[in-house]
This record gives structure tokens, sequence and C-alpha cells, in this order.
């Protein structure tokens, strides 16, 4: 087994350690630490954190590659193995033990028929399906549950010993009231993770679809498209928004008029436009390139990068526009007067005292942002300039899926799958700007929030 | 006034510029002509020698930037870039790669975008604003809190759930309008219900959100503090005071919508076969029709700098104390 | 604002008509006035890019142009299989051969003595062109439109900007102008080169025609040039000269290519400014046709109106041999057209569509493939049959299985697995065994399709059905059905070629195989993993290399695609249109020919001219077998699969028989539209009760509000 990671798996690797250490060098930095502090202790941010954190922890599995005996994997498809192999022909629907369509059978003596085919894995160890079939999800539900409850408790135990406290009962968390939305999110959590354990083993929990792929594994799968998205596009947008923006702000002249130029003129394209015509032409490049590609996965894997770089190159702009106001005010603030008094380098003065300062507004643009571009992926590739149609992303699930809702009975599971998947990393990205703003934006003062009495 | 207008008019023209070389960079330098002519003379039979032709008849023939065999001005104006792209400054679209007239087309599909997006933009105006008053009015009560969540949520909804339920519930289950398509005149109010209130759903969480949160700054201020020590009651600050304030920010958020007013939203046109510019666009990106496109991020981009223009002009005309001639 | 009002009003009042029964319905695309009348409804999808028949060579071009213009000859509409009859000319011609001092020869005389074959062809009199500007003419007779001056046309943007019109009878000249036409240095005609090789002086018209240097915009009067292959003899008949033997040459007289056009119009559209406006004959053309096109909007919809010219023709009363119609023909012998107008709706999306035409709103529909479930099932026999869906609607289905083939192509060229090595041949058929193309059809097209034994599609003179038809290397023949041989023996087959489980002995490592694909809608991802599923199984691995369709016809001019899945719509009837396709000297990288997979095989290519020239019997019969047995022992495609058209209409169209090499089946076409106005209010009446469950909605919402207001007021009280 070797490591084979792809550029975009080094980028968002890359960037969760980068994140980490940032987190680790907080400590020293007792204000900042603060402010993330109040982030995670309102219920909706810290809710939102850990739901986060669960989809990350999954695009971070996602990404550590491997190869072994001629295949390609990743931590994720080995933890989901039988996911991956369990293939049906086509369209099952979800927990079903019967396939979607019809299937004409030759048998002996040349006789045709045309029945609902019994699934290869879906429900397999059912003997009759039709009978057990409900009993067996009930039990298997309840058993999940229990098993999640289990995990939950096993967590507070741990936390009890790690906490050293030893007079506390461990229901301690349960009952504090600072932290129970919290909690309660981590409770719900591993439920869910046992339930949806015990009914994925021998069902397809959110059905099939049109090749027979398992539904909950592509929608596992397109975690990691959707974070790199948003992640490597904001890491190619945040180095040119924040040194353009500082310097024009701070050097002023010709510099100043050079960056307000060319922010003005990119954000007077409409955003789809530049987007469609750049990937267009990133697509040609590809082609010229096309031997150079190994394997269907890099391929696929240099067009996704190629996307976050167009949606990078030209989403700098309101950051930018952000950064330089800012350093701008900053500039006559006393603080810099007396850097430069003291003899700093314009270098030094720039990231020494004016990007810590500015940083704030960088952390809640980047946040902002990024749930816009998650959704963008869905939209782009609907209009055929998006991910490449061999990966597996949300928009190609969603694309698919309007052919899907024309037959009969509609087959509605890829499209909620993915619709779901989509919507829980949207709001818990949102939710968790919000607790941000509110955290760190100077402007705002929780009090503003307080009814008047 | 006009010294400003006249300076930002100025301003504006290297800007047109910029975004002209940058297209015109990518549509001529990256992606080969050789490829457009194949993709625009059918399918079966295309010949190198009939490439050629089309080429010559589409004025694809010329050197890009530069002629260097040609005669004096010639030099530079029997190229690519002068013919191709400097001509959309004086608004001469040209012909589409397809063979049409641009100009016309623009003229024919603007009315079908306007007719989606004025209603809108007036409808989401009215709607959000209320809604954005109401919980401003009831702050911090638990409506408040779980409308906002709400809004939170409705913004976390990919737009095109938005397109795919509507049209499914609402034309294809309940029969109570067309599935898709336009018609000219008072007849076309059938075929914009359906597109209308899909996109005025999908952008309401954000608006209101917006406008909850322009309220509240609003009302955080010193002057309302004031105007509630004076005794006045919670309406009339509200509506006396903090709207007609909010009412800055809220135009400024309208103004920038001027180009997407024009450009339709693409992705509903082009569901719910609305012959509107936003599906001109995506037809145009799926056919490579680079004239069209062009042409529509030169449009696109004159509208948003017109829409900045009419924000500063709103602002000095909604707030006395901001002069133009000053910035 | 107060229009909306008025609307919702109306609304409201519609809702309050509950009680009073059944309304029209509101989702109709179209006002109930032209639902009612003999209006056709149907779409398109793209706007065909040429109407000029001298260039239109696609099915969506063909739609329009097999209506408007009419060749000398057209195909039968109810004989199977498919039969030539005269369309404006006397009588089908025979070709008369000649040899080079004008002795003529009996037609089975050698090739090599041949060197003049002639068709005479004499048409019909009194056939009339539909009314067009082009050929108005004032009173003293001169034309009216044809001196016009660039401001005279400033201000107009379509046909409707010159209001009259005129009309003449149709002459032998017109077809000889239409055949020079396909010579002209500014109209690039898609066979020019294939006809150049045999019309004679073809080539020599183009070189000379080109020689010109004529203004772009300038009429070029071809009535000036004499062209020896095509020659009027008097007013009704002319004669087209072939300079060698060409059997197949008389099904191009089907073709719009060979369709009329006055001088007139070309002389009208070549006047300056007139392609500014778009005004050409591939915007608005002229013919003698059923149908004129009065209305060309892409944007929108196109029209095609009846021709008031239109000359006599009836429905065929009966016909000998093999019948495609089921029913009784109620309209024999009733003159053509029945239907007034043919309506084409831009339709992008599949989905709205399907979705109308089940609403009642389109007369017919090709099934999508995702709502195929919807409409129909298989009974135990295999047999397609309606949905109780469908039957619910009378809804009627048509099944033909078209003259066509998909197949998967290996480039020849290629080093990895073309060339007629051993190794290649056998990897080729190893492959071939394993991809399972009955899958295919099962998941991506439903079911509708047979797998092909070999390049000729039921229908085709020479292709052998049941068990002689098999092809032997891939199938086996068991209870009476053909069924793939299994994987394992493709595992070993892919051994003996040196690729024991897949392992490429070079590298190590599985092979790795490159399937150059053109990426077209939201299916593509779904065909690809069942790709990359089938080649997996001989432990392959499949790199898809997906592009458009503009970079993947540049790979494959270029030869450098090394898998790739095309097909081929056969453009007539005869075997030698698929067998061509495997012609050495048709190669697609060497000489820019049909042949995609560059196969080169001179055994092959020798046999195919012998079978080319001989006629339909027993001994053609004999060297197609022999060409078919050669094609699958080289393996140079993998033979994928003959697509079904299932096509459905609703009760209230008639006579909608399949006819795959018609162009012009729509004149036979009859709709009734009383009963169609009653099932579409029949089926859409809207389900009104929704409305007010909204209006409740809405109330209910606000409850909330109202209470938190309340709540608060009593808070400031206390």
């Amino acid at each position: 087994m070797k490591l084979a990671l792809l550029t975009t798996d080094v980028a968002l690797l890359g960037t969760l350690i980068l994140v980490l250490l940032y987190f680790w060098s907080l400590r020293q930095h007792k204000l900042t630490s603060q402010r993330w502090r109040t982030v995670l202790k309102t219920p909706t941010g810290g809710s939102a954190a850990i739901l986060l954190a669960m989809y990350v922890g999954v695009a971070g599995l996602d990404s550590l590659r491997f190869t072994a005996g001629g295949e390609t994997f990743t931590a994720l498809d080995k933890m989901l193995w039988s996911l991956r192999t369990q293939v049906e022909t086509t369209y099952s629907a979800p927990l079903a033990a019967f396939g979607y369509a019809k299937e004409t059978r030759y048998e002996a003596h040349g006789k045709v028929a045309r029945d609902y085919p019994r699934l290869v894995y879906g429900g397999r160890h059912l003997r009759n399906p039709a009978q057990d079939r409900s009993r067996d999800l009930i039990l298997r539900v309840a058993r999940g549950g229990l098993l999640g409850v289990a995990g939950f408790c096993a967590l507070l135990g741990l936390f009890k010993i790690t906490r050293r406290c030893p007079h506390a009962p461990f229901w301690m968390p349960l009952a504090a009231r600072r932290w129970r939305a919290q909690v309660m999110v981590i409770a719900a959590l591993c439920v869910l993770g046992g339930v949806i354990g015990a009914l994925a083993a021998d069902y397809h929990l959110l059905g099939t679809d049109k090749v027979g792929s398992d539904v909950l594994y592509l929608t596992l799968k397109s975690i990691r498209t959707g974070l790199v998205l948003g992640v490597v596009s904001s890491l190619i947008a945040l180095p040119l928004a924040v040194t353009l923006g500082i310097s024009a702000g701070y050097l002023g002249g010709w510099v100043d008029d050079l960056v307000q130029y060319l922010y003005t003129t990119l954000s007077s394209i409409p955003g789809v436009l530049l987007i469609a015509a750049a990937a267009l032409s990133l697509d040609l490049l590809m082609q010229q390139q096309a031997s150079d590609f190994a394997s269907l996965a890099s391929r696929a894997d240099t067009k996704l990068l190629a996307l976050c770089l167009v949606l990078g190159l030209t989403g700098w702009t309101s950051l930018c526009r952000l950064l330089r106001a800012e350093a701008l005010k900053l500039r006559t603030i006393e603080f810099v007067s007396a850097a430069r008094a003291l003899g700093g380098t314009q270098l030094q003065i720039l990231f020494r005292h004016l990007l810590p300062n500015t940083f704030h507004l960088v952390i809640i643009t980047t946040v902002l942002s990024f749930s816009d571009l998650v959704l963008a992926e869905a939209v782009l590739t609907y209009i055929d300039i998006g991910v490449d149609p061999s990966m597996e992303s949300w928009g190609n699930m969603i694309n698919g899926a309007r052919l899907e809702l024309a037959r009969e009975p509609v087959v509605w599971w890829s499209l909620m799958a993915a619709l779901c998947g989509m919507f829980g990393l949207v709001l818990a990205a949102n939710l968790f700007a919000d607790a941000v703003r509110d955290a760190f934006d100077p402007r705002l003062n929780n009090t503003l929030l307080a009814a008047p009495r | 006034m006009t010294a400003y207008l006249c300076r930002r008019m100025l301003y504006a023209l290297p800007i047109l510029l910029g975004i002209n070389l940058l297209t015109f960079g990518l549509f001529f330098v990256v992606n080969s002509l050789d490829n457009m002519a194949r993709m625009q003379l059918g399918e079966r039979h295309v010949t190198q020698e009939a490439i050629e032709k089309w080429k010559h008849a589409h004025g694809y023939d010329l050197p890009l930037l530069w002629d260097a065999t040609a005669a004096g001005t010639d030099k530079f104006t029997r190229t690519l870039f002068y013919r191709n792209s400097l001509g959309l400054f004086t608004f001469r679209f040209g012909r589409s790669d397809g063979g049409r007239d641009i100009g016309y087309d623009l003229r024919q599909r603007m009315f079908p975008s306007l007719a989606i997006a004025l209603p809108v933009l007036l409808l989401e105006l009215a709607l959000a604003t209320s809604l954005g008053l109401m919980v401003a009015l009831l702050r911090g009560s638990y409506f408040d809190r779980w409308l906002t969540l709400g809004c939170v949520a409705a913004m976390s909804i990919s737009s095109l759930f938005f397109i795919i339920a509507g049209q499914y519930l609402i034309a294809k289950l309940l029969r109570l309008t067309p599935i898709s398509g336009y018609d000219d005149g008072f007849a076309a109010f059938k075929f914009l219900a359906l597109p209308v209130l899909v996109q005025v759903a999908a952008g309401l969480g954000a608006n209101v959100r917006w406008n909850r949160t322009v309220f509240l700054e609003e009302i955080s201020k010193d002057y309302v503090r004031t105007a509630w020590a004076k005794g006045l009651t919670e309406k009339q600050v509200l509506w006396r005071h903090v709207l007609r304030n909010a009412l800055l920010p809220l135009l400024t958020a309208i103004v920038v919508t001027l180009p997407s007013l024009f450009l339709g939203s693409l992705i509903t046109e082009s569901f719910f076969a609305v012959p509107g510019l936003g599906s001109y666009t995506i037809d145009a990106i799926q056919n490579q029709d680079f004239a069209i496109v062009r042409a529509m991020v030169f449009l696109g981009s004159c509208l948003y700098i017109l829409g900045l223009m009419l924000t500063d002009i709103s602002y000095a005309w909604a707030d006395p104390r901001v002069r133009l001639a000053a910035s | 604002m107060r229009n909306l009002f008025r609307v919702v009003l109306a609304f409201a009042a519609a809702g309050a008509a509950q009680n009073s029964g059944a309304v029209e319905p509101w989702n109709a695309p179209y006002p109930a006035g032209e639902r009612a009348q003999s209006i056709f409804f149907t779409t398109f999808q793209e706007r065909p890019k040429h109407l000029d028949p001298v260039s239109a060579y696609s099915e969506n071009e063909w739609l329009f142009t097999g209506e408007i213009y009419e060749p000398p000859l057209q195909y039968h509409f109810l004989k199977r299989p498919y039969e030539l009859i005269p369309l404006t000319v006397q009588a089908v011609p025979t070709a008369a051969y000649f040899d080079a001092t004008g002795r003529s020869l009996p037609s089975d005389a050698p090739d090599t003595q041949i060197s003049r074959v002639v068709y005479r062809l004499t048409i019909r009199p009194g056939i009339r062109y539909a009314p067009h500007p082009a050929l108005a003419r004032d009173q003293q007779g001169r034309l009216r439109y044809h001196h016009l001056r660039r401001m005279d046309i400033a201000n107009i943007s379509g046909l409707e900007g010159f209001p009259e019109t005129g009309t003449r009878e149709l002459i032998a000249e017109d077809y000889v102008y239409q055949i020079k036409r396909l010579a002209h240095p500014r109209l690039h005609s898609p066979i020019f080169g294939l006809m150049s090789r045999y019309i004679l002086g073809l080539k020599d018209l183009a070189q000379r025609l080109n020689g010109l240097g004529v203004a772009d915009e300038a009429y070029l009067d071809l009535r000036m040039f004499e062209l020896p292959g095509a020659k009027v003899i008097d007013r009704y008949t002319f004669e087209i000269t072939l300079s060698e033997r060409y059997p197949q040459f008389i099904y191009w007289l089907a073709l719009p290519f060979f369709a009329p056009v006055p001088w007139e119009a070309d002389a009208f559209y070549f006047q300056p400014g007139m392609a500014e406006r778009n005004l050409s004959l591939d915007w608005h053309p002229l013919g003698t046709g059923p149908y004129q096109l009065r209305e060309n909007n892409p944007n929108r919809r196109m029209v095609l109106r009846r021709n008031p010219n239109f000359h006599p023709e009836f429905f065929p009363r009966k016909s000998t041999g093999e019948e495609a119609a089921q029913g009784p023909l109620t309209d024999a012998g009733a003159r053509l057209p029945f239907i007034d107008e043919i309506r084409f709706v831009l339709e992008k999306e599949d989905i709205p569509e399907w979705n109308k035409f089940l609403q009642g709103y389109y007369d017919s529909s090709a099934i999508a493939p995702d709502g195929f479930d919807q409409a129909v099932r298989f009974d135990a026999e295999g047999r397609p049959e309606l949905t109780p869906l469908m039957e619910a609607r009378n809804i009627q289905l048509k099944v033909a299985t078209q003259l066509s083939i998909s197949y998967l192509g290996f480039n020849m060229l290629d080093p990895v697995v073309g060339g007629a090595s051993e190794r290649t041949v056998l990897l080729r058929r190893a492959i071939a065994i394993a991809v399972d193309v009955e899958e295919m059809i099962s998941i991506f097209g439903n079911g509708r399709g047979i797998p092909a034994q070999g390049p000729l599609p039921p229908g085709i003179f020479g292709h052998r059905a049941g068990q002689r038809g098999i092809n032997p290397l891939v199938y086996t023949w068991r209870d009476r059905h053909a069924r793939r041989r299994s994987v394992a023996e493709a595992q070993s087959i892919l051994q003996t070629a040196g690729y024991a489980n897949g392992v490429d002995p070079a590298t190590g490592a599985p092979l790795v195989l490159y399937f150059d694909a053109m990426t077209s809608g939201p299916d593509m991802k779904s065909l690809f993993s069942w790709y990359r599923k089938q080649f997996a199984k001989l432990g392959i691995d499949l790199v898809i290399r997906s592009t458009d369709y503009n970079r993947f016809q540049d790979k494959m001019q270029k030869g450098q695609a090394q898998i790739f899945s095309w097909g081929w719509n056969a453009d007539y009837p005869d075997p030698e249109n698929f067998l061509f396709l495997f012609y050495g000297p048709n190669g697609k990288a060497r000489f820019g020919g049909e042949n995609a997979g560059n196969y080169a095989n001179p055994d092959f290519d020798k046999r195919f001219l012998l079978m080319r020239n001989l006629p339909n019997g027993p001994a053609r019969q004999a060297v197609v077998d022999q060409l078919v047995e050669i094609l699958r022992r080289d393996g140079p495609w993998l033979w994928g699969f003959h697509a079904q058209a299932y096509a459905l209409q609703h009760a209230w169209v008639r006579n909608a028989i399949p006819n795959q090499m018609a162009h012009n089946a729509l004149k036979y076409w009859r709709v009734m539209p009383g009963l169609r106005v009653a099932r579409q209010r029949a089926w859409n009446q809207p389900v009104r009760g929704a409305l007010l469950g909204l209006f409740f909605f809405v109330l209910l919402s606000t409850i909330p509000a109202v209470i938190g207001q309340w709540r608060r007021r009593r808070a400031t009280a206390l």
C-alpha cells in the first residue's frame, strides 16, 4: 500500500494542517482565542462547528489516497469498502430488496419473463423479503440507536477521564446549561451514525443510482469535492486579496491605482460569464496535454483544480476591496505611524502590523464565501463548465437527477441525498460564519441583538 | 454633478478596454478558430477548405493584434482585435458565429428577461422589506430567532432545488401553470408566474436576513435612542426614522443587481425555456458561440458600471450629506 | 402592478367558478383557438444550421427541407423493404451504359468498359413553386424584387418585408441548376467531394467557378456555365451523366441535395445587403413541396404552412408487398397534405417536452429514455406494449428498427489496440465479448435496440437474421437465442493475446486503454462508469478522455483517438452505405473519409468493389456474407447495437406510420383537432384547491408574528 496523493489531496490536507497549526499558535494570542471560544460557546456556532468538523473529517479521510494492487482508493473507501463494491445493476429505491424496474429474464426453453429482479446485495440476508423486511428494518434501527447511545456514553466517560473531575457525575455535560446544544448535537450524531451503520451494512440506505452505485457512498464521496472547491479556491484567492489589498491601501500611489483598476475590471464582468470563459479555455489547455494524464482520476482532479483556480482568480476582488479600505484607515492610526517612526521597513509594517489587524476581515469573508462556492458548484455543473462528469459531486448528482424526476415512479433519492448533503454542509458553514462574524466583527456588539426593555 | 459623471465615464473606458483584452485573450488566443468553424459548420464532411471558407466569411482570417503586411493604420485596423473587440464600444455587436445579428437578438430577448426580472425585483423588495421590518419589530423573540434560522436554512438550499421542485409540484402535479415556454404580450403572464415565484422564493432567505441586519444596525444608532428617549412609540421610530435611513443600503443592494436584471437569471430562463438574455448566454456558452459570449460580457460589464454610477447618484439623492463633487 | 392584480382577480374568479365544472386548462402553452385548428404541434431542439438543400445534411435539417423541397424521387410511404417511387418525375430512371466511343452497353458490362452512365429524367408538367417574393413579377412581367439597392432593404428583417409574391412552373433547368450549385464556390456542399468523383465535369466546373474570383456578394449566374454531367434536354427533361458505374446514385436522387432550386432564388438572395439580414436560402427556403416555411424564429418556433400551389398528390391506395400500415387506410386516395400547419416549438430539455406531450400539448413524441418506464413495458414475449397510463390516454406506440448502428470503434492506426497483428485482433475480440451490449441496451436504452452482429442492421439487404446471422466469435446460439460468450472465455482470449489478467507485460501494471468520448448531458457519467466496469472485467483500466464535439472531431481527423463510440445513420437502404465505412481509401485520418477507425484490408477492399456494383440477389448476398465475415474476424469495431425508434402519438394523430427513409412523411399525417381539444381539457384540469391551500398557509404563517406582537405589547404595557 503506497500513498498516492493527487494535487487537490495535497492542497486539502495541507490546508487542514495549516488551520490546525493556526489554532495551535493561538495559545499565545489571548484575545483571538477568546473570540474563537465565543464562537464555540454560542449554541448555533458550536453545533455548526461540530457538523463542519464531521464534514471536514470525511473529506480528509477521502483525501488520504493509496494505491495497492493496481487499484487506487482512499482511507474513506477502505472504511466503506462494502458500499463501494456492492454494486447493483441499476436503480433501486432506498432500503429496497428488489430492483426499481422490471427486467427481462431468459428462462429455460427460450421463455422470456419480465419481473422485478431481486437485488444482488440489498437485503440479501432476507429469506423472504416481502415479509421479513419491515421487521428487520425496525430491529436494525433499534439496535443501531442503542449502539449510538452506548457510543455517546463512552464519549462522556472519556470526557470524564480526561477532565479528571472525580466529583461530578459523568452525565454532567448533559446537565450543564451552557453546552447543552452542542452536547445534544453530538448525541444526535452518535445515534444517527449508529442507525446509518446498522442499515447501510446490508441495505442501500439511500438507494442506488442508474448504474447501481450506492447513493450513500456517492453522497459521502461528494463531500470532498465540495470542500476542495471551497477550500482550495479560498486558498488561491486569499494571498492575492491580502497582498494586493493591504499594499494598495497602505502604499497608495500607483500601486493603489493598479490594484483598483484590476479589481474593478474583474468585478465588472458578470461572474458566471467570466468563469465560463476561463473554464472553457483551461479545458482546451488540458486537451492539448491530454496524454500527460495517467488516469481518469488525475484528469478529473486537474479539472477540479482548474475550476478552483478559476473561482479563486475571479473571487478575490470583494475581500481585496475590504482590505484596501481597512488598510487605508489603519495607516493613519498611531501604532502604524509609531512603527514607521521607529524605522520599520514597508514589508515589516505590512505584515507585522497591518495584516494582524485586518485578520478578522479575512476570516469573516472567507467563511462567508465558502458556502457560496459549494453552492456554485451545482450551478456550474448544470451549464457544463463544472467538475468533470466522472467525479463524484453533488452537482453531478443533481444534474443527473433532472432526468430521473421524469421517471415513473419518480427516482427521488439521488436528488434528495445530494441536496441534503449539500444543505448540511452549507447550513453548517452559514451558521458558523454568522457566529464568527458576531464574535469577530468589532462593529457589531452583542447588545445590539437584545430587545429594548 | 455633470463633471462627476463625465469623470466616471472616462474612468470606465480603461476598464472596458481591459475587459475587452481579457475576453479577446481567452477566446482568440486560447481557443483555435478552426475548432470554432467546425463547431458551426455542422456535423458531417467538414473539410479544411470549408473551414477556411467559413473563417473568411466571418472575417476570422485576419491576424490577431497586428498586421505587419498592411499599410498605414491598416496595420492596426485590419486585425481581429480591432474588428471584433473594439467595435463593441459603439454597441455594434456584429454577427454571431452562427450567422445571426446579435444586436437584433439582444433587442428581441431583452423583454422576456425584463418581464421576469422586474416582477421578481418588486415582489422581492416588498416581501423582504416587510418581513425584515417585522423581524426587527419583534427582535429577540422566538419568532425572530426561528425566522432568522429559517432564512439561513433557505440560503443553504441550492437554487436548483427551488426550480426543480417548483416545476414538479406546481406545473406537473397541480397543473396550475404551463411547464415551460413563453408568449408575447399578456399571454406571457401564465408562463412567467412560475419562474417569478421560484426566483422570489430562492432569493427570499438571503434578502430577509440582509434587511434584518440593516434594520438592526440602524436601530442601534444613537439617533434612534434619542427618538425613543423623546418618547416616540416603537411604530413611529421604525417607520419614520429607521425605514427611511435604512433605505440607503437597501437602495445600493438593488442598484447593484441591475446587470442581473438584464442578463436575466441564467438558470431559471434556461429551465423554463424563456427566450431571454440568460438562456441566450447559456446557449452561447454551450454552443461555444464566442461572438455572443463576448458581446454579453461587454454588455454585462457596461451595466455593472452603470449600476455603480447610479448607486452614487442615488446616495446623493437619498442622503443630502453626500456630495458627489467631493468624492 | 394593476394588471397583475387584475390577473390575480381572474384567478380567484376561476377558483370561485369551481362549482361550474371543467374550465379551459390553465397550463396550455397555446391559445384554445390554435389548438382547435388543423395544426400539428411538435418540437425542435436546435436551430437547423442550413436549410439550403445544397448544404443541409443532418436529420434535423432534413426534417424541414424534406417537407419544403422535392427531389425527383421519394420512398413509398407504406412499402417495406423501402422502394423508390417517382415524386416529380414520370418514372424512376434506369441507368444507360456507354463505352468511350458512345456505344450502348448492356447493364452487366464490366466496369472497365463503361465510360458513361446516363440517367434520363422527365418531370411532370404543371408543378408550381410555393409563393415567394423572388418569383414576384410586376405588370410588365419583370421580376419585381431583383433590382434592389442596399437602401431599399435597409429596414427589412424578414421576407414579410416583400409584400408581393409570385410563382412559376417547375422546369428541368431548375434541377440542373441545383446540380451546378453543388460546385458553387461560396456554398460548400458536404457531398461535393463524393459527387465530383462521379458526376461528369463537376470538379472541373468547381475549378472554373473558383477561378472567377467573384466578390462575396455578387450573383453568379450558373446558367452561363456548361456542366457535361447535367444537361437540359427539353423543358421537362434532363440527363445526369456519371463517369463511372455507381448503382447507389439513384438513392441520392431521393435526397434534398437534388431538389430543384430556381435561378431566381439565387439572383434574389445574392443582392447586396441580403446576406447581412439573414435573407438567404439557409433561412428562407423556396421549393415545390407540400409546405413552405412561414416563420423562422430560432429563439421560439418554426412554422411550416401548407403550400397553396402544391401539385395534386394522393395518399397511396393499396400496395403489394409488405405493408407497414397496421390498420385500415381510411385516407387512401385522398389528396395530400392533410395538415394545414406544422408548428415546431423550441424545446431544449427532454423533460418539459415529455411532460407536455403527456398533457397533450404535443401531438407526437419520441420517448425520452427516462420516461420510458412510464410509457412502455414488455409483455411475456419481450414485445413492447404500452403501460396502462398510456393506454388510458389512447396513445399509439410505433416501433421501428433504425437503419443505423452505434458502435465502439478502435482506431486501427493506434499501436496498442489497432493493426492486424494476432495480439491486437485477440485483444479487440476479448473486449468485444466482455462489453455486455445487452446490458447497455437495457440500462441506457431501456431495451430499445437490438445487439448488432455485424455492421448491417435488419432491413438492409444482406442482413441475416436468426442463427445464421450471429457473430460466432462473440455469441453462441442456445435455446433459440444468441447468447454472449462468457467473461472467462474473454479472459482466456486476452491471455492468448499476451495480457494475462489484463496486465501489460511491458509495464507490469494493468493495461491502460483510452476511451475518447464526447460529453453531452448528464447521462454520460453513468455511461462512462459502466464502460469502465466492463473493461475492468478483463482487468483493463479504461481511462475516459472526454471532450466536446469539436475537439473530438479534431482528434478523429488526426487519428489520435484510441477507442471511441460513434454511430452511423444510413443515407440510403443499401449495404454499400454501411460497408463503405471499412473501405481503406475512405480512411478518415489519411483521406478524410468516413472510415473513422482507419481500417484497411486489401482483401476487403477488393470484394467491396465487387459487391458495390452487383444488383441485389444471391450473388450479392454471398459477397456481403464474405465481407461481414472478414470484419467479424478482424473486429475493427465492437459491433454495438441498432437502435429502435419508439415513437408515441396521441389518438388524434392518424397515419403516423414510421418510415425511416422518407423525409417528407408529414404530408401523409392527419390530426383531428376536435378530439384533441376535448382530451386536453379532460387531462389538464387545474388543482384549484391548491391555491386555496396556499392562501391558508400564508395566513397561518402570520400567526406567530401576530402572537409575538401581542406579547410584546402586553410586556410593554406591564
